[in-house]
């Protein structure tokens, strides 16, 4: 398929919704870097925002903001019910059973820190296994690596294939009487990979072991379930689906939250204090110490509405559609090749070049107006696997077109003539 | 931004043939520099002839910037005395640090084609491992040498 034609060919929509038309919602994509319209291709790393998370924002800036759960006042009551009502959509768009089940955290990484510090750490024994796969981010190593130091566990992880995908089979090996927990990520950022979880999840049930999963790349790409899935945990950060930085969210089954012990102390998490004893707060406020990011949840929740009126799936689609179209692309780009080949993917590209490293493609693509990753995408393991140093990596979001993919495609070729 | 500026013909010819390229064994001194955020990793070896450095080569894997860099020095370096090498140390690198920088790319020979670095933030590091990694070599340094 010829490259122009396949961008003017026809009109990109995502459900009933022209891309043109998203675009506008999104002031940031809205000009030129180096001289070149800015085409940006590191949705992985953080995604952009549209108008209506803005001005939610700035607009509980300008008129609501007080302290939550505290005053009597009228400022801090619109500040609680906006809190409090952000919980009730994010549960809402994870169909989790109750509010109390949602836990705002910093991030991701806070989410998986809580669970390995308050869940995992009290009940494990020397010996006892906590496994993971090859494929992990950093943030759902490095904790659970924490936790074995302390308590003389030991971490276990199941092997990829080739193609970047979870070995299965040695997976199956390598659960056992031992295992407290599996932690995998849904969707792997380094290579794109979606982690068929559910069959996982099904055998980890029969052995009795719960799941959490690293859900940070998944969340923006397709419709997630909890109680369909039957995780136990499910991590994910605001600012990878059109929200800010800085929040994000823990999905833990109330049964387990209920008889995990607070992880850290201060306000907003107690009910009564004395200096000879404090009870604890019920859920989820438990596990909220301090002034939380009242902002950053109802940004997180005005983001859910917006992804929402696209429709989760409708996103699922066309995101689909521009990989189709990327990997089709960068394969023909002579000494390009593709890290991470697994039959399901997101809408992420990692690939290598002969005789140019990634940090350089980095650098030239930016002077051509466009914005990915290079490096090892906080998955060093990843790349030791497939024995390179790094990759360069493309990831899309539903507001990218398929004239982005061609732009993208361009700068490499000016890449092979910068470098000769 | 002009790319030029950071990857001109004499970057590009060192990065496509870079010159010294391999170990000295045995060699006087030796260190490893390791970028591991970006993937630049190299070893450098030295034979030194008293105080001066008689040969040095560099081996390992990084960008152009970075490849480019370690293959100048040790064109620039070899027959250069430890003290020199110190002058020279400072000098590249308040080349590529600063951006008021007094040095005159021109009096630093081929080496002044890495002047453009600075224009580009993300990139000093890369440039400055191998200065970094030979210091620490010349130094008797164990730990690998890391410029992020």
């Amino acid at each position: 398929m010829n490259a122009s034609l396949h961008s003017s060919a026809f009109t990109a929509k995502v459900g009933s919704v022209e891309v043109t038309t998203i675009r506008r919602d999104f002031p940031i994509l809205n000009q030129q870097i180096n001289g070149h319209p800015l085409a940006y291709l590191d949705n992985a790393a953080s995604s952009q925002h549209p108008q209506s998370v803005i001005d939610a924002i700035s607009h509980y800036y300008q008129h609501d903001h007080a302290n939550v759960h505290r005053g009597v006042h009228t400022l801090s009551q619109r500040a609680t019910e906006q809190y409090e009502g952000a919980r009730e959509v994010v549960r809402a768009f994870v169909n989790a059973h109750s509010t109390k089940e949602i836990i705002f955290t910093r991030g991701t990484t806070e989410a998986i820190n809580l669970v390995a510090e308050s869940f995992i750490r009290p009940r494990v024994q020397p010996g006892d296994e906590i496994l993971i796969s090859a494929l992990e981010h950093h943030a759902n190593i490095v904790p659970w690596q924490h936790v074995c130091k302390h308590t003389g566990a030991v971490l276990k992880v199941i092997p990829i294939t080739q193609q970047g995908e979870v070995d299965f089979a040695a997976f199956e090996q390598l659960i056992g009487p031992r295992t407290k927990l599996l932690a995998l990520a849904h969707v792997s950022n380094a290579l794109g990979t979606i982690v068929p979880v559910e069959k996982f999840i099904t055998v980890a049930k029969r052995h009795g072991v719960p799941v959490l999963l690293d859900g940070a790349q998944a969340i923006p790409h397709s419709m997630v379930d909890v109680q369909e899935l039957g995780c136990d945990f499910y991590c994910f950060s605001a600012h990878k689906l059109c929200g800010p930085t800085g929040i994000g969210v823990l999905y833990g089954r109330e049964s387990l939250l209920d008889a995990m012990p607070p992880w850290q102390g201060g306000g907003d998490m107690i009910l009564t204090v004395s200096f000879e004893k404090t009870t604890y707060n019920q859920l989820p406020w438990k596990f909220e110490a301090g002034t939380p990011h009242i902002a950053g949840a109802i940004g997180m929740a005005a983001a859910i509405k917006y992804l929402q009126t696209l429709g989760m799936n409708n996103i699922a689609a066309y995101e689909s559609g521009l990989l189709d179209y990327a990997t089709d692309q960068l394969r023909r780009v002579p000494g390009l090749k593709i890290i991470g080949t697994a039959f399901h993917k997101a809408a992420v590209v990692s690939f290598v070049i002969d005789g140019i490293h990634p940090h350089d493609l980095g650098t030239i693509l930016d002077s051509q107006g466009v914005a990915i990753r290079t490096g090892h995408h906080c998955a060093m393991p990843v790349m030791t696997f497939y024995k390179i140093p790094a990759t360069a990596r493309a990831s899309f979001a539903f507001y990218n077109t398929f004239a982005e993919i061609d732009q993208l495609i361009a700068a490499l070729a000016h890449a092979r003539e910068v470098l000769g | 931004m002009d790319l030029k500026d950071l990857y001109r013909d004499v970057i590009v010819d060192h990065n496509k043939h870079p010159r010294n390229f391999g170990l000295i064994d045995p060699a006087d001194a030796h260190a490893d520099g390791h970028n591991p955020l970006c993937g630049d990793q190299l070893t450098i070896t030295v034979r030194l002839d008293g105080d001066v450095i008689s040969d040095v080569k560099f081996e390992g894997s990084g960008c152009a910037i970075s490849t480019a860099s370690a293959s100048l020095m040790t064109e620039a370096v070899r027959g250069k005395s430890k003290r020199d090498f110190d002058s020279l140390h400072d000098q590249v690198h308040d080349m590529l640090t600063h951006h008021d920088s007094t040095i005159d790319p021109s009096s630093l020979g081929k080496l002044g084609a890495l002047s453009g670095v600075r224009e580009f933030p993300a990139r000093v590091k890369c440039a400055t491992l191998c200065w970094h990694t030979l210091q620490a070599a010349l130094l008797n340094h164990s730990q690998p040498v890391s410029t992020e």
